[in-house]
């Protein structure tokens, strides 16, 4: 069963990057779109995520009660040391989501207020996807002290390190990356469609920049990045996928084969968490010191992961369909239109 | 102020408007679908007018709850990590059934609010009432798991070690049935009056008399009923804290001195250096009579408790009172309705009927915020009752503060933007949803 938990909390993490991340990155998008362009993209945007909009920051929650049920000793020690970098997130989070059903459900439409909501989502779209990645970069980065003495070394150089920022960075580009191939499907208009292109394109290079950016980093803070992930089969061979199907997205961008595409996007985010994420397992949280936190040993009583499984097992049998159906209805009726 | 106290802050801050957001939340989406009902079977076009005006009340108190509630989710860690180190496994089971209800309220609210026009009526219908029912499911999971905080168990606590975990007997322990009654009861009465109390004023008002008379009676038969009602679940409260949690019980009737006859007192300060409540109304018996259902056998005082475990008593019991006090108010606003509607139809219609449901509107959510400073004041200075203080359950980190005051700005900016927005909605009424009244 300890399985079965540690499955639904990959497949919950994996889910809210590539669900939610779309959503920061329709946002991070929004900001580098030009004024000119800007309501046409915002109605696309608005149209495509609007009905799963709620349901995709969903997998945050389950991530977290996975987190704090089954393994109470890495959501604990994550809430202490990370506590700066998780309150800015909340922030973020906190403000887009807000922004976002605001400027949908204000009875009253004038620029004034709209342009307000805009400025607090594009904004906290960049801020939320950034302080995830540094969230998810200090947990393998190796400064999380758990011996720590001073409050710098506690709390703030736990985060505030070239190797997280650099992560932060990454999952921006990432995020929005994954959100203009996602949008190129969602218009009928050759001339968004075009522009969704480019910014797919303008994406794609900034996770170049910013995942060759994590490599130097990596150096710099003496993290065996390169090891982790060229010195196993399983993430050389994850990350190989990756580059193939970057090639072969960019080959059926232009046909416009928008669901493939999709895919082959997909996939290479979960490849890249993959790639990660094996190299890691069983451990969640590598600490200063070499003590790591690992999913294996750090968990919660036995009769606890018995019972959290069981309940995820039923319940995803609830959530996962009534999802699919959820995007598969509002896919297609959004195709008729 | 000490990293303590601010992380008690802002817990209460976080808790306090959270459960307005989540209230409304919950029941909003249930007066939703029986208008909607009413829409579909009469075809009366106001009552679709007044299910999507309302549909968008449920999307802004959605989101804000939605968000409110991811911030506790951290927050439980970031201010409390050692409670939850120990608490996590054993009183979690309810979070993550919670959060599968969660979900599945997201997801049919992504259908019912997108749905109009594009899914066969009773379809979209039961969208609506998913959001409301696992919303509710939602609430008493979530009470459940509070009421664990007041009445653990599920484990057994030796020589400071959680041994024997179960989480199944955690989630329903002694409290989970009379503590998530009252909240849902409580939920229902103080969002039923709530939005009863602005359509009166806007009936008062003569705006769309016939969108907001529809409007007004759904929501109030709703709080009516539930504030008739709640006396009931309240007495299986006050029982079970008289079992479970003596101290608490004591701190909210200010009730100093173990005594058969024990005396209920009406009103009246709690004064803590004399151990006396002052200026209140003693009723003989009652309070034994209320615990232990005859008038005679005694009720546990605080002097049974050492004062190092015992609540701060003032606020306790003045909370109590102030809840006790607005619950009878709107039980008698309650029955009054009922009387109105049985014998003296004519007042629906009166100035100082509507007025006085205008005067309600925020009673019932101060009620729930009394509540609620009860519940979690009166387990002071617990955060698991009898196991764990809540001193020894605080972060290490250093100024928190400083988070109190951003979370505290956080919260009122939110519900000012929340005002702003629903009085937005109802000003547009007659331009969006009710053009032609």
């Amino acid at each position: 069963m300890l399985y079965i938990v540690i499955a639904f909390l990959f497949l919950a993490i994996v889910l809210y990057f590539l669900l939610g991340g779309a959503d920061f990155g329709a946002g991070i998008i929004e900001l580098f779109t030009s004024d000119r362009n800007k309501d046409r993209t915002r109605k696309t945007m608005y149209h495509a995520i609007g009905p799963i909009w709620e349901a995709n920051h969903m997998w945050l929650i389950i991530t977290v009660v996975i987190l704090f049920v089954g393994f109470p000793d890495i959501y604990s020690n994550m809430c202490t040391y990370l506590h700066i970098p998780l309150l800015i997130m909340l922030l973020g989070i906190t403000a887009r989501g807000t922004a976002f059903a605001f400027r949908n459900y204000d009875a009253v439409k004038d620029d004034k207020t709209q342009s307000f909501y805009n400025r607090i989502f594009v904004y906290s779209s960049f801020v939320t996807p950034l302080f995830l990645g540094i969230i998810a970069g200090s947990a393998i980065s190796r400064q999380i002290d758990l011996q720590a003495t001073s409050f710098m070394s506690a709390y703030i150089y736990s985060w505030l390190n070239w190797f997280s920022v650099t992560v932060g960075l990454f999952t921006v580009a990432l995020s929005g990356y994954l959100a203009a191939v996602y949008l190129i499907g969602e218009t009928g208009d050759d001339n968004e469609r075009r522009r969704f292109v480019r910014k797919a394109r303008i994406m794609n290079v900034l996770v170049v920049i910013f995942g060759g950016l994590v490599f130097i980093a990596a150096e710099i803070e003496n993290i065996a990045l390169a090891h982790w992930i060229f010195g196993n089969m399983v993430s050389l061979t994850a990350v190989i996928s990756a580059a193939i199907s970057l090639l072969a997205l960019w080959l059926f961008i232009y046909n416009g084969k928008k669901k493939i595409i999709r895919v082959f996007a997909a996939f290479q985010v979960t490849m890249i968490l993959l790639s990660v994420g094996y190299t890691h397992f069983p451990n969640l949280i590598m600490v200063k010191g070499g003590q790591n936190l690992s999913l294996l040993t750090n968990h919660a009583p036995a009769k606890t992961i018995e019972d959290l499984g069981l309940g995820l097992l039923i319940g995803s049998l609830l959530i996962l369909p009534s999802l699919f159906y959820l995007f598969y209805s509002f896919q297609k009726k959004n195709e008729l239109i | 102020m000490n990293d303590f106290i601010a992380a008690r802050s802002q817990m209460a801050i976080s808790l306090g408007f959270h459960i307005v957001y989540s209230c409304i939340g919950m029941v909003m989406p249930v007066f939703m679908a029986i208008s909607h009902y009413k829409w579909i079977k009469t075809g009366d076009p106001v009552y679709k007018n007044v299910t999507q005006a309302w549909s968008k009340g449920v999307a802004i108190f959605f989101a804000t709850g939605a968000v409110s509630g991811t911030i506790l989710s951290f927050e439980l860690g970031l201010l409390w990590p050692k409670f939850m180190e120990h608490a996590g496994p054993i009183f979690g089971m309810p979070f993550s059934l919670e959060g599968v209800a969660f979900f599945i309220e997201a997801i049919a609210l992504g259908f019912f609010l997108y749905g109009w026009n594009r899914f066969n009526n009773w379809f979209h219908w039961c969208t609506g009432m998913i959001v409301g029912v696992s919303g509710i499911a939602s609430g008493i999971l979530v009470v459940s798991a509070n009421s664990w905080m007041n009445n653990p168990s599920g484990f057994d606590y030796i020589n400071g070690q959680y041994l024997n975990i179960d989480p199944i007997k955690a989630m329903f322990n002694g409290s989970w049935f009379s503590e998530s009654l009252h909240m849902t009861i409580a939920a229902f009465a103080a969002t039923g009056f709530a939005v009863a109390g602005i359509h009166a004023l806007m009936i008062a008002r003569k705006k769309n008399v016939q969108f907001h008379t529809k409007a007004f009676k759904i929501a109030v038969v709703f709080g009516a009923v539930a504030a008739i009602i709640q006396p009931f679940s309240g007495d299986l409260s006050a029982k079970n804290a008289a079992k479970h949690q003596p101290a608490k019980l004591a701190a909210m009737e200010a009730y100093f001195h173990t005594q058969q006859y024990a005396p209920l007192v009406l009103g009246g300060v709690a004064d803590t250096a004399n151990k006396k409540a002052k200026y209140g109304i003693e009723i003989p018996g009652l309070l034994s009579f209320l615990v232990n259902d005859n008038f005679k056998d005694p009720v546990n005082g605080l002097d049974k408790i050492p004062v190092k475990d015992q609540p701060p008593i003032t606020i306790t019991h003045l909370a109590f009172d102030l809840m006790v006090v607005i619950g009878s108010a709107l039980m008698l606003i309650g029955i009054l309705y009922f009387v109105a509607l049985w014998k003296k139809r004519s007042w629906l219609s009166k100035k100082w009927f509507l007025d006085l449901f205008i005067l309600a509107t925020p009673l019932g959510f101060i009620a729930v915020e009394a509540g609620w400073t009860v519940t979690e004041v009166g387990r002071q200075p617990w955060i698991i009752q009898g196991v764990m203080r809540t001193s020894a359950a605080v972060t290490p980190m250093p100024g928190i503060q400083y988070s109190f005051y951003l979370f505290t700005v956080i919260y009122f900016t939110l519900s000012i933007a929340v005002i702003f927005l629903l009085s937005r909605q109802i000003k547009m009424v007659p331009q969006l949803y009710d053009k032609v009244n």
